[in-house]
């Protein structure tokens, strides 16, 4: 039976872009959970107290150190018994916050570190308070330094998401499994579903590279190990 | 002109791992006196400049910043350093502002002044050190020594009652070494208290009014420019200072 | 007491798909390892068009969520060839990893200093020996870290096999969980043991790192 492209895309074209909006949420709310969680592990590690650092060592290791696979379904099938129960794009939400907050951990930790220890010095010499220092001083710095690590991350978040598919969250692989199992096609749908990944991963880091382009300040540049 | 002096100092000591690096030091420093710390390198000059600041804990000994005891247990570190200045060898401009911003970033958030006062006060500091066209320039954008100048504003734009310079022009390159000099005699001039660590024998020999000779963590002997080059009590002194002017400061004019 | 017998024989069950991760992801990481050497030569090294096929090939396939590119190929082996879920999963999660280490060698082969290509050449070498006896080891030990760090993702990838029916650890626990209802137990122990192995890798590569280290 031969297919002309256009009734081929009119078949599945409706499903996969619901699909694929499904993953371009789950993408941004895991980047801002990962932010909210990584920002203040990275400060909890270099600055804490020893409770709070360890505290911060083990979240961060804990979750770096598993598959975001196992973590997803800990989180969804394994939570509801100690009594906290999910739904699945909620557990997919957390599971991906968590995740990507114990890596982007390490990315702002690092550059926190590469921010010369004279900055630090010169900032408590002008009388500044350590809470002072780090908001005014490090931070600013730190976050620009952190920005072509954080960058790869976002891009990557977008392939990231794909597993929740398996815990049936509508995203765009679980999109692309429905058709696979309605139309019994799955290398052309999974194909197909490739570029559409390949063209959100496009899109993402034209982004990215903008917001770095806006934010470059002269004297700010860092050589980051880029994989 | 109160008989207290600015800074006193008593009886400090200081080690880093087993080596002991500040072995008993004592000395005051007068209102409106310019001090320049000399000595070979690795003696705890700089160490010393630190304890002052408390940015280095003193293992033994007592500071004293006018009437208040700065080594005493509750003393609000944060406060006694908006009372002093410190200019570093190494500049520690925060790159990701613009030289004004250098320079009003502490008063902004630290004095509590508000914007227009701070961005006021902040071209007044630039002028003063001969940078108001620089003002909007990134440090990496400015040459050594304008670094260092803009340096030396930000901790003028605390208002300090003493101003500590740790090796100013070391990280300069010599033709720069001049304009950051230049400053420091005008700041002397208009009355500032200083307190400066520095190789700069010209600059020690005309700028300042008690010299310093610290070796190996003690001071070996103190006194008037006049005194120490022309009159040393110690050998030590004597050599030091003709090995130091021969290589630094005796064929040189006076930069000004 | 029967409660712990069970646990214990399901904990047994859980150990024993240690061995298929590890399986897995010693065949992923050798097929990553081998197609991704030559990959990085020829970038680095080939003729304009199997540089620029070898970047294409490089940037499409980092562009692709793993899992998709382990389904992909899985259907695609299994059209052709008839092999085991577990050989075609690992050779599978091999090409994709090959794309990621190309990259982690490309950027090695690049950090060895110029001056050994002209000192072997110099020497009289052809351009493939060069390459072979003088770039290559020395460019294989700068990869350490980097390669460490993608093995410990393989690691971790090796648990999306999980989905096309291979028995490693995720599978096991998804069936200990089914028996005995108790998922957190399940998952949390599944967890605990990929923990335990990504630690004992790194412990591993950093040792490898540390005994093989170049210093230039």
């Amino acid at each position: 039976m031969i297919e002309t492209l256009a009734t081929y895309l009119q078949r599945v074209g409706p499903d996969l872009i619901d699909g694929a909006v499904v993953t371009l949420q789950l993408t941004l709310v895991a980047l801002a959970l990962g932010v909210i969680m990584g920002l203040p592990a990275a400060l909890a590690r270099v600055y804490g107290g020893k409770w709070l650092r360890s505290l911060a060592i083990a979240y961060i290791e804990l979750f770096r150190g598993t598959p975001l696979l196992v973590q997803l379904f800990v989180v969804y099938y394994g939570f509801p018994d100690l009594g906290l129960t999910f739904s699945r794009l909620t557990a997919a939400f957390i599971t991906l916050g968590l995740n990507s907050g114990a890596y982007q951990a390490e990315y702002f930790r690092g550059a926190i570190q590469s921010v010369g220890s004279g900055q630090m010095i010169a900032a408590r010499a002008v009388g500044m308070t350590l809470p002072q220092a780090i908001r005014y001083i490090i931070l600013p710095q730190a976050l620009r330094l952190a920005l072509p690590a954080w960058s790869n991350e976002a891009i990557s978040m977008v392939k990231y998401t794909s597993v929740v598919f398996l815990i049936a969250v509508p995203d765009l692989m679980g999109e692309a499994k429905i058709l696979a199992g309605r139309y019994f096609n799955p290398i052309e749908i999974y194909l197909t579903v490739a570029l559409v990944y390949i063209f959100l991963v496009a899109i993402a880091t034209l982004i990215m590279r903008n917001v770095e382009r806006r934010l470059q300040t002269p004297g700010l540049e860092l050589e980051i190990e880029r994989h | 002109m109160s008989d207290q002096p600015i800074l006193r100092i008593d009886d400090l000591h200081k080690k880093y791992q087993q080596t002991e690096v500040i072995k008993g030091i004592s000395f005051d420093v007068q209102e409106k006196e310019v001090v320049v710390i000399i000595g070979p390198s690795g003696t705890g000059k700089s160490t010393l400049l630190r304890c002052i600041n408390l940015l280095t804990r003193p293992d033994q000994g007592r500071i004293w910043l006018e009437d208040l005891e700065i080594t005493a247990p509750h003393t609000n570190v944060d406060k006694v350093r908006q009372r002093i200045g410190m200019v570093f060898q190494e500049f520690n401009l925060f790159n990701h502002m613009t030289a004004l911003q250098n320079v009003t970033i502490g008063m902004t958030k630290v004095l509590k002044m508000d914007r227009e006062e701070a961005h006021k006060q902040g071209m007044w500091e630039l002028e003063r050190v001969g940078l108001v066209d620089r003002a909007d320039h990134y440090p990496a954008q400015l040459s050594g020594g304008q670094k260092q100048r803009v340096a030396i504003a930000r901790a003028l734009g605390m208002n300090p009652h003493i101003m500590l310079f740790d090796e100013p022009t070391s990280a300069l390159d010599p033709e720069l070494i001049g304009e950051v000099l230049s400053v420091m005699q005008k700041l002397a001039r208009e009355g500032m208290t200083m307190l400066v660590v520095s190789h700069e024998m010209g600059f020690a020999r005309e700028v300042s009014n008690r010299i310093i000779f610290m070796e190996s963590g003690y001071i070996v002997e103190q006194g008037s420019p006049n005194k120490l080059f022309y009159n040393p009590e110690f050998e030590r002194t004597r050599s030091f200072l003709g090995k130091i002017s021969e290589l630094y400061g005796e064929n040189q004019e006076s930069k000004g | 007491m029967e409660f712990l017998q069970d646990l214990w024989l399901l904990i047994q069950y859980l150990l024993a798909g240690t061995g298929v991760t590890l399986g897995v992801t010693v065949i992923a990481l050798t097929t990553g390892f081998l197609v991704g050497v030559l990959l990085a030569t020829g970038r680095v090294y080939g003729s304009p068009a199997l540089s620029a096929f070898t970047a294409i090939y490089s940037l499409v396939i980092r562009a692709v969520p793993v899992i998709v590119v382990i389904f992909i190929l899985y259907f695609v082996i299994a059209r052709f060839v008839d092999l085991s879920p577990f050989l075609s999963g690992s050779i599978a999660l091999g090409i994709a990893s090959s794309a990621y280490q190309s990259e982690v060698f490309r950027g090695a082969i690049i950090s060895v200093p110029q001056g050994q290509m002209l000192a072997a050449r110099a020497v009289g070498m052809s351009r493939i020996a060069a390459i072979r006896y003088i770039i290559l080891p020395q460019a294989l030990r700068l990869a350490i870290p980097p390669w460490s760090n993608e093995a410990a993702i393989v690691l971790k990838d090796s648990s999306l096999v999980y989905v096309i029916g291979v028995a490693e650890i995720l599978r096991r626990a998804e069936y200990v969980s089914a028996r005995t209802l108790e998922p957190f137990l399940a998952f949390g122990a599944a967890a605990l043991i990929y923990f335990l192995l990504t630690f004992l890798t790194n412990r591993g590569l950093d040792w490898l790192e540390r005994r093989y280290r170049l210093l230039m």
